[in-house]
């Protein structure tokens, strides 16, 4: 049984091949799109579970601390540490800034993790790629690999100089910013304090005002520039639970003594991709969804077109009295085929292209069974149409003009 | 002959369609999603743990003496400035004496009338006592009356009393000048000790309450370092303990010194304990008061035992374990930690022994189920 299919092929293999390599381009910056819609989602969820919390403790009635700005006094963990249910309570602060070294910037989200007896405390990076967690209680840094850092680099967070000591991955913002970890108290330093400039003028104000500067109460003026130029407040406290515990309910009855609003894994999962990343997502998505269907379109148009190319063979065939079975066959086989080579080489083109993009794509597999088995979906209904076309044409074209 | 030519064809098209599913193979299991994970491996190893504790401070005098006036007044002169060496007892400055010494002045002539006062009081009562006697005489003679006799002896009763009140008189006047004299002392700042000076809050002409300072001193020799430790790593903390002193002017230069106290009262509101650490030697240019110092103290070593780099630590289902390499896959196991030192290395009390091999680096988190494939060094991470 000699495959007519194959036999056609490989008269014009080289056009089919080409034909087939530039369909799997255009398949492989589908893929790509779908991978930057999934990156993005990653990038939210990635960030949930980096903290390592089971429970996020903000201030009251904020979407805090990711979607909404949100502050609590540093101690309050310790309350929260005292309610059933609670294993670990962690502080923790969130600031995306510019962080400089060396005359350049790098847009960074900066993590203030809590010192902990040991690494691994909700907030610390979970894993790292290159040299150690932060010892320090000052001064040290753990930066994402994202942000171009190295181990012994000095980078500069307000005024302070920050050593980097280690590097971790995959460590991001909703926003795909790499994240620098610090620790709390410098983190607190950085989020509140001002440039030595703004801060002297602020003091002069001060000084300005005859309720603080009273000459009859020495000190005063002092305790009062004092108490303005620190920050005792954090953006939310990590939370993990004893085992045994279930979530929703310890997060009640933080809600309901604490008067703090509480988050569960669920309801932040919602809140970072239902909300924060909602508008962007919806954007990446309709566009996958326009590159998607002119791919289909383009996929239908090249078989018809191969079909058409060859409309006068078809009618031979006919003439010689081959079964019209054998010719839909033969149109289906390589439609069929040109969408394997199609997705080989897309699929290829889309993990090599993949680490090359700025931000995050991840190819999930199964996106890529999905659109492989869209696209072989698509071949076989392109190739009906031109199936249809073929069996239409008279034979006697084949000897016609 | 066209058999020979379909070969050719059929060979230049495996020739392309081979390598395209070789690689398509390659790209699906090594480098997307299901690719595996790299990962570096330590051996645990019995070392010793030297711990220390790092903490940042300011440069503080251990003595500040404020001086100032002790009564409400106007500054008269001060004659140093920020920076200037003082003796113990210089005077400083002085504040406006006002009527001062107009009073000491009319102090004088009270005392030169109280004298004068004496005088005549002494005066009196010599007489008084000469007469008293010669009619003493005269009544022994019977040449008097009892009466005048007695007159005689009340005179002088009289003239010895008015002596004394002109001698307690005289010493009132005396030292109400003694305390006018003090007081006009007292306006006079004076330096306590020998020292630098490092405040001249106000200038001549200035009106000052009564304890508000004019003048702060310092001496330098008693400069050291207020230091705020984390409570975390604090235990073992004690006096007479070695530090490493690096003022924030000075970075890269390493000054030596030890913990002068712990303090017994730690900050409850920072989490911080603090401390003084002193130098060995003061440093020749003297640091800035206020300036900012990163402190480590060396705590004693610890007896060698099982050590992991702080990097393996990682965090399974509530616990802290390491991830320890078995038969080529991966298994979790929990630790409990000991000391911890600056450079990342941490002592494992119990879960690891010496020649275990644990996950230092991943490229992501571990699962139990996780592919693996061990490395030198993360492929991103190289410089």
């Amino acid at each position: 049984m000699i495959s007519l299919a194959g036999r056609d092929i490989l008269h014009s293999w080289g056009k089919f091949v080409f034909t087939g390599v530039g369909l799997g381009l255009l398949i492989g910056v589908t893929l790509v799109m779908a991978g930057v819609y999934r990156g993005m989602v990653d990038d939210g969820k990635a960030l949930l579970d980096n903290s390592g919390a089971q429970l996020w403790v903000v201030q009251r009635d904020t979407l805090g601390p990711y979607a909404e700005s949100s502050s609590l006094p540093d101690d309050s963990y310790r309350s929260i540490l005292a309610m059933p249910g609670v294993a670990e309570a962690a502080n923790v602060t969130y600031l995306t800034m510019q962080v400089r070294k060396a005359g350049s910037d790098v847009r960074a989200m900066v993590v203030g993790i809590a010192p902990a007896g040991a690494a691994g405390a909700p907030g610390w990076p979970p894993y790292l790629v290159t040299g150690r967690q932060i010892t320090r209680g000052h001064y040290e840094a753990v930066a994402d690999i994202a942000s171009g850092f190295r181990v012994g680099d000095r980078l500069t967070i307000r005024r302070n100089d920050y050593t980097v000591v280690g590097l971790t991955r995959r460590m991001v913002s909703t926003s795909g910013d790499p994240m620098v970890f610090v620790p709390l108290k410098d983190a607190q330093e950085a989020q509140f304090l001002k440039d030595n400039d703004a801060i002297r003028q602020d003091r002069r104000r001060t000084e300005a005002n005859p309720d603080f500067n009273r000459p009859s109460v020495p000190g005063l003026l002092e305790a009062i520039v004092a108490a303005r130029s620190s920050n005792a407040y954090v953006n939310a406290v990590l939370v993990t639970l004893e085992p045994g515990h279930d979530a929703e309910q310890v997060a009640e009855s933080l809600r309901r003594w604490k008067r703090l609003t509480v988050y569960t894994r669920a309801q932040m999962e919602e809140i970072l991709v239902g909300k924060l990343i909602a508008t962007s997502a919806r954007q990446i998505g309709m566009f996958l969804a326009i590159l998607a269907a002119v791919s289909a379109a383009i996929v239908a148009f090249i078989i018809y077109t191969l079909t058409m190319d060859k409309i006068r063979e078809i009618a031979v065939l006919k003439l010689i009295g081959t079964r019209n079975r054998t010719i839909a066959a033969m149109i289906m086989q390589q439609a069929l085929a040109l969408g394997v080579i199609g997705f080989v080489v897309g699929k290829i083109a889309a993990t090599l292209s993949a680490p090359i993009f700025p931000k995050y794509v991840l190819l999930v597999p199964q996106d890529t069974v999905t659109g492989f088995l869209a696209l072989l979906a698509i071949c076989v209904l392109a190739s009906v149409v031109a199936i249809r076309m073929a069996l239409k044409v008279d034979p006697a074209e084949a000897i016609g003009g | 002959m066209k058999i020979r030519q379909m070969q050719r064809r059929t060979k230049a098209l495996l020739a392309v369609v081979v390598p395209l599913a070789a690689l398509f193979v390659y790209v699906a299991l090594r480098s997307g999603p299901l690719a595996p994970v790299s990962i570096t491996v330590a051996r645990v190893e019995s070392q010793a743990v030297a711990p220390a504790v790092f903490g940042v401070g300011t440069v503080e005098a251990r003595y500040t003496y404020k001086i100032g006036p002790t009564a409400a007044g106007r500054l008269q002169r001060l004659d140093v400035q920020v920076g200037d060496g003082v003796k113990a007892g210089q005077v400083l400055g002085e504040m406006d004496p006002v009527d001062l010494q107009e009073r000491i002045g009319s102090q004088d002539s009270v005392l030169d009338r109280a004298q004068a006062v004496l005088g005549e009081a002494e005066a009196r009562q010599a007489h008084a006592a000469s007469q008293a006697r010669r009619y003493e005489q005269l009544f022994a003679l019977r040449t008097v009356s009892e009466e005048v006799l007695h007159v005689k002896r009340q005179d002088l009763q009289v003239a010895d009393a008015a002596l004394a009140a002109a001698n307690a008189d005289l010493a009132r006047a005396r030292s109400d000048g003694r305390a006018l004299a003090a007081q006009r002392s007292n306006l006079r700042l004076l330096a306590p000790v020998g020292g630098v000076v490092t405040a001249r809050n106000a200038d001549p002409g200035t009106t000052i309450v009564a304890g508000q300072p004019v003048v702060e001193v310092i001496d330098p020799r008693t400069l050291w370092i207020n230091v705020r430790l984390d409570q975390l790593n604090a235990s073992g903390l004690r006096p007479g303990l070695p530090a490493r002193i690096e003022l924030r002017s000075r970075a890269g230069e390493v000054l030596a010194g030890r913990v002068q106290r712990v303090e017994p009262k730690a900050d409850a509101v920072t989490e911080e304990t603090l401390a003084k650490v002193v130098f060995d030697a003061m440093p020749a240019a003297l640091p800035p008061m206020g300036e900012l110092a990163e402190v480590t103290v060396l705590l004693p070593p610890l007896a060698p035992a099982p050590v992991v780099p702080n990097a393996a630590l990682r965090r399974d289902a509530g616990r802290t374990g390491v991830w320890k390499l078995v038969a080529g896959g991966l298994q979790f196991t929990p630790v409990t930690l000991g000391a911890a030192d600056l450079e990342g290395r941490v002592q494992v009390r119990s879960g690891l022994k010496p020649g275990d091999e644990v996950v230092t680096y991943s490229e992501r988190a571990l699962a139990a189920t996780t592919r693996i494939r061990v490395v030198e060094r993360i492929a991103q991470a190289q410089p």
